[in-house]
């Protein structure tokens, strides 16, 4: 499995995504650039149509895939962290960080079809975990929205009210802060990642803890394949560290879970950095990290993969 | 002073229970020793008094036998009092109170004073008790609290109760685990936790688990009967024959260091004070205890400068142990080197032996031999080189010197003992003619042999740098790592030579090794030779009967290594004392197969609980060895069925989990099915999630993305 390594950001790679189809890989770095590959042969491209992107620059902006224009900016008083579209796309959760006396919230806007009417005015917007909410993504039917961030809690809020209604069991969950959080294709369990060097899979109805995934690394990125019971779990010693020890100690490896069994099945190594996103191809067939050293790897499976048994 | 200080004392006095207006101080006697031996049963009552945080009235001393004098002569007799006393401790703020009759206006003939520590107040107690103002008025100083512990003795004697016997708990039946196994202890964040090594089912087997059992670290007693924890208001001992109960208690205030004695019979617990004047040097106490009673059998107390003499390191300038115990299980002497001297203690009576130190100009070392009475002890240079440096056997309790060397140019030495106390080997740093460097040989002393036989040693390259020595256990036979960083050379010398066994033979050189350490079997014969720290963890498994290397691993960042009592298996550790990451422990065979690893944060502690020796003879001991097949077979169907048994429990395991997986997969499949209609509503009636009905439109674009006209010009017949 020889990956393809796209270097296209000059700072550290911060989020990857592929649209629906999955030609299409998006990155976003630190470099203020987000950036479109073709998914299956690494190229960058400059048939989604519309993309949102959230940036500590206090804004949050709609995009044309095909011409790469800016068609909306959503301005907040405080870093946007993370962006989910609604199943049918008419609605966005935004998670925005505490900043300068602003607390860390959620908010939920309308995304009109038509850019020239859109508004920047907040269906919802609710606040209250402590620190950063670092993903909020929307649970089945657009009727919750799922939480985690700083304060290590996942928690489940009705999109309509805004009222708590869920929140993870502190003896089983996360002890350390939650960096990532991602949905299966069919939203029904979602996974989390922590520095506290585990992933939890949850039920996203009911927030039952299903699997943990133990490491040996605080977790930045995780992604779940679609076509096999694989988790990936993605991280390493924390950047400021890491030019202190040998780089083994570093452990910068995309580590392969099987999801039933909770049991490393492989890793994939290459990053000089820690990893800090992650992406599955929705074929399952291939997928990329990005990492700390600022590249993209886009990995295509060898036949292998899919004979593994264990 | 005022009358609001008399009412305060009064309370102070009321709350203590003592009636100020009927103490006869003369009066009383008071015995020897800090709790007259008598250890408090009443758990509650003992915790709630050490965990004063305020020491309450323990910082305070009484000072009987002052002279009476009128209201003219009191500011003098206190500004003496005060002279006096704050020579030893810093008195606190109206720490000083001498009550006045309020009838006479006379002093009353005693002064209380309060110190800023205990320690101050004790060592004033100590030091003055006794002194004489002039010939009428000899001080009698106590603690303000032994008032108040005696007057609680009942006046009338009542014979005490006598208990039934009980009989004790079997404190080794670790020992008798069937599976032949051996515990280890752990400590990693607050957590103390101690497991059985179940290397056939490659996991660890927990056997008791503690929060904050101890406050600094854990320690096994020699015969692995005990573990001792360290607290604030003293050390502890645990054990027992199912679980870790406490056994025993030992008060001592603060400490920092304990030791055993090789036989576990005496504990050696260590505290260091502050002094409140910072020109002092900090105030060293010393108990040691019987292990079992729980009894104070001797205490030293000095000032740090007295205990610090000798090696160099340990806390704050003390070498620890400071005690060290004559080998063997007897633990009938013990000795600390101090200026120019070694005090020998003997156990009977706790009291020096012939009542006098050994006598040793500018000693500066010593070590007692693992098995007997023996003192090996080390004097460098003297005036230049007039006086040789010399090394030296003493026995004990006879102190005949045994056995001398002296050695010239000599810059350092250093001394090892082998196991059995067969063999001393000197280490021995000389200067070259230049006295620009050094270079190292060896002097091995034949202990067991008629008139103690030295042999010099010197390396094939006596340049080469000496990086570590160590004898094979009960064996004759060391390996040294010598020459220079990053890929040093190791050697294997035996005691014997193939047709003398008087002679020290080679048996080999590794070279170039990334090694830094030696770890020898407890059992001999194998060897570890392990780059620790610098080195990442390189490990070596090595035998030295057949010579050769059994396996290379690595444990990244490795910084301990410790084999089991039995010379089976062997942890290496990563410990936060030296690295903050990969913390944790493996487990390996002794030929060095990696059996599990177990990984935690903040992990400080591993430690193998130590075996009492073996009831077996040596003879007794060959012949299994060299039947070993016949005793093997059973153990090896064991471990055939353990590794079945594993396989199958392994099966259902991965079976119920795929079952369960299976029960949330068709909940969800029947959810989504549900939700269908709703979700195609959100999204506009737009078909639905399957991919494939999605109509795979394709679709050209082109894109006119510059148009520019340029005019060539074309020059013909140039070339």
């Amino acid at each position: 499995m020889r990956p393809i390594l796209m270097k296209g950001h000059e700072r550290p790679l911060t989020f990857l995504k592929y649209n629906r189809e999955g030609d299409l890989l998006f990155s976003c770095a630190k470099d203020h650039n987000p950036t479109v590959w073709f998914a299956d042969n690494g190229e960058r491209l400059g048939d989604s149509m519309l993309l949102i992107t959230a940036s500590a620059d206090q804004s949050v902006k709609l995009w044309n895939v095909q011409t790469g224009a800016q068609l909306y900016t959503f301005s907040f008083n405080s870093p946007a962290r993370s962006v989910d579209f609604s199943v049918g796309d008419k609605l966005a959760v935004i998670t925005t960080d505490p900043f300068m006396g602003v607390t860390s919230a959620i908010n939920v806007k309308r995304i009109d079809e038509d850019p020239s009417q859109q508004s920047g005015e907040s269906v919802l917007t609710i606040t209250g975990p402590a620190g950063r909410i670092n993903r909020a993504v929307w649970g089945p039917l657009n009727k919750t929205i799922i939480s985690g961030g700083e304060d290590s809690v996942v928690r489940i809020w009705d999109s309509e009210t805004g009222k708590l209604l869920k929140e993870s069991d502190p003896e089983v969950g996360h002890k350390k802060q939650i960096t990532s959080l991602t949905k299966s294709a069919d939203g029904s369990h979602f996974l989390t990642g922590s520095l506290d060097k585990s992933a939890k899979l949850w039920d996203t109805r009911t927030l039952t803890l299903i699997k943990t995934y133990a490491t040996e690394r605080p977790v930045n990125a995780v992604a779940m394949s679609p076509l096999l019971d694989h988790v990936v779990l993605g991280g390493g010693q924390d950047a400021s560290s890491v030019t202190t020890t040998d780089h083994r100690a570093g452990k910068f490896e995309a580590k392969f879970y099987d999801k039933i069994l909770q049991e490393e099945i492989g890793g994939v190594k290459g990053h000089f950095g820690p990893i800090n996103a992650l992406a599955f191809n929705p074929d399952g067939k291939s997928f990329s990290s990005g990492g700390e050293d600022g590249y993209v790897r886009l990995h295509h499976f060898d036949p292998d993969y899919f004979n593994i048994k264990i | 002073m005022g009358e609001i200080s008399l009412t305060e004392l009064e309370a102070r006095a009321a709350a203590a229970g003592i009636d100020l207006s009927l103490i006869d101080l003369d009066s009383i006697q008071l015995p020897p020793g800090d709790d007259f031996g008598i250890i408090s049963d009443d758990e509650d009552i003992y915790q709630e008094e050490q965990m004063d945080f305020d020491y309450g009235l323990g910082n305070t001393i009484v000072v009987d036998n002052l002279p009476v004098v009128p209201k003219e002569k009191f500011e003098k007799l206190e500004g003496v009092i005060r002279k006096i006393y704050s020579q030893i401790g810093v008195i606190k703020e109206d720490g000083l109170w001498m009550p006045v009759d309020p009838e006479t206006q006379k002093s009353l003939g005693y002064c209380f004073i309060e110190y800023n520590t205990p320690q101050e107040a004790e060592l004033a107690k100590e030091k003055t008790n006794g002194y004489k103002l002039d010939r009428a008025h000899i001080f009698a100083v106590n603690m303000i609290e032994d008032f108040n512990r005696f007057m609680k003795v009942p006046d009338e004697w009542a014979p005490p109760e006598i208990r039934p016997y009980v009989p004790g708990e079997n404190l080794q039946h670790w020992l008798t685990d069937e599976k032949a196994r051996d515990q280890f202890v752990i400590r990693a964040g607050s957590d103390t936790e101690v497991f059985w090594n179940d290397a056939r089912h490659l996991k660890p087997d927990p056997v008791y688990k503690r929060a904050y059992w101890t406050e600094s670290y854990v320690q096994w007693s020699p015969l692995g009967t005990y573990l001792a924890t360290i607290h604030r208001q003293g050390a502890a001992v645990w054990g027992g024959a199912s679980t870790f109960n406490r056994l025993m208690r030992y008060a001592h205030p603060q400490v920092k260091l304990i030791d055993f004695s090789p036989g576990e019979k005496y504990l050696v617990t260590y505290s260091s004070h502050e002094p409140s004047n910072p020109r002092d040097a900090n105030r060293v106490v010393i108990n040691i205890f019987d292990v079992r009673t729980g009894k104070v059998m001797r205490d030293f107390k000095g000032s740090a400068d007295e205990f610090a003499i000798g090696g160099a390191g340990g806390v704050a300038g003390v070498s620890w142990p400071v005690f060290r115990w004559s080998g063997g299980k007897d633990d009938k002497y013990f000795a600390k080197i101090g200026k120019n001297m070694i005090s020998v203690y003997e156990t009977e009576s706790f009291s020096l032996v012939d009542k006098k130190s050994l006598k040793i100009e500018n000693v500066m070392d010593f070590i007692w031999s693992p098995t007997d009475p023996i003192l090996a002890l080390f004097v460098p240079e003297l005036g230049g080189g007039n006086q040789p440096a010399r090394v030296s056997l003493f026995q004990i309790p006879s102190k005949e010197e045994l056995r001398q060397k002296n050695l010239f140019s000599v810059s350092d030495c250093k001394m090892y003992w082998q196991s059995n106390g067969d063999y001393l080997a000197v280490k021995v740093d000389r200067y070259t003619k230049t006295k620009k460097s050094t270079y190292t040989g060896f002097e091995l002393f034949r202990i067991k042999e008629r008139d103690i036989p030295i042999e010099v040693l010197e390396l094939d390259n006596k340049n080469d740098k000496i990086i570590a020595f160590a004898w094979e256990p009960k064996g004759h036979r060391f390996a040294v790592i010598h020459g220079d960083n990053p890929r040093p050379d190791v050697s294997f010398y035996s005691m014997r030579s193939a047709h003398n066994t008087g002679r020290v033979s080679k048996l080999t050189t590794l070279k170039g090794k990334q090694a830094n350490s030696l770890f020898w079997s407890p059992s001999g014969r194998y060897l570890i030779l392990a780059g620790l720290k610098g080195f990442n963890g390189q490990l070596e498994f090595y035998n030295v009967d057949e010579l050769e290397t059994m396996a290379t691993a690595e444990h990244f960042m490795a910084t301990d290594i410790e084999w089991d009592p039995t010379g089976r298996y062997v942890a290496t550790a990563v410990t936060s004392v030296h690295h903050e990451m990969e913390n944790g422990f493996y487990i390996w065979s002794f030929n060095g197969k990696l059996l599990y690893r177990t990984l935690k944060d903040h992990f400080f502690q591993f430690l193998w609980r130590p075996r009492p020796p073996s009831f077996l003879s040596p003879e007794k001991e060959e012949e299994i060895s060299k039947n070993l097949k016949k005793y093997s077979k059973k153990y090896e169907a064991e471990d055939q069925d353990v590794s079945l048994q594993l396989s199958e429990q392994d099966r259902e395991k991965r079976k119920m989990l795929k079952d369960e997986w299976e029960k949330w997969i068709s909940e969800w499949k029947r959810m989504h099915e549900e939700e269908k209609s709703l979700r195609q509503m959100l999204r506009d009636g737009e078909a639905s999630d399957e991919e494939e009905e999605y109509e795979a439109k394709e679709v050209e674009v082109e894109e006119l993305l510059d148009v520019s006209e340029e005019i060539l010009s074309f020059e013909f017949g140039q070339e």
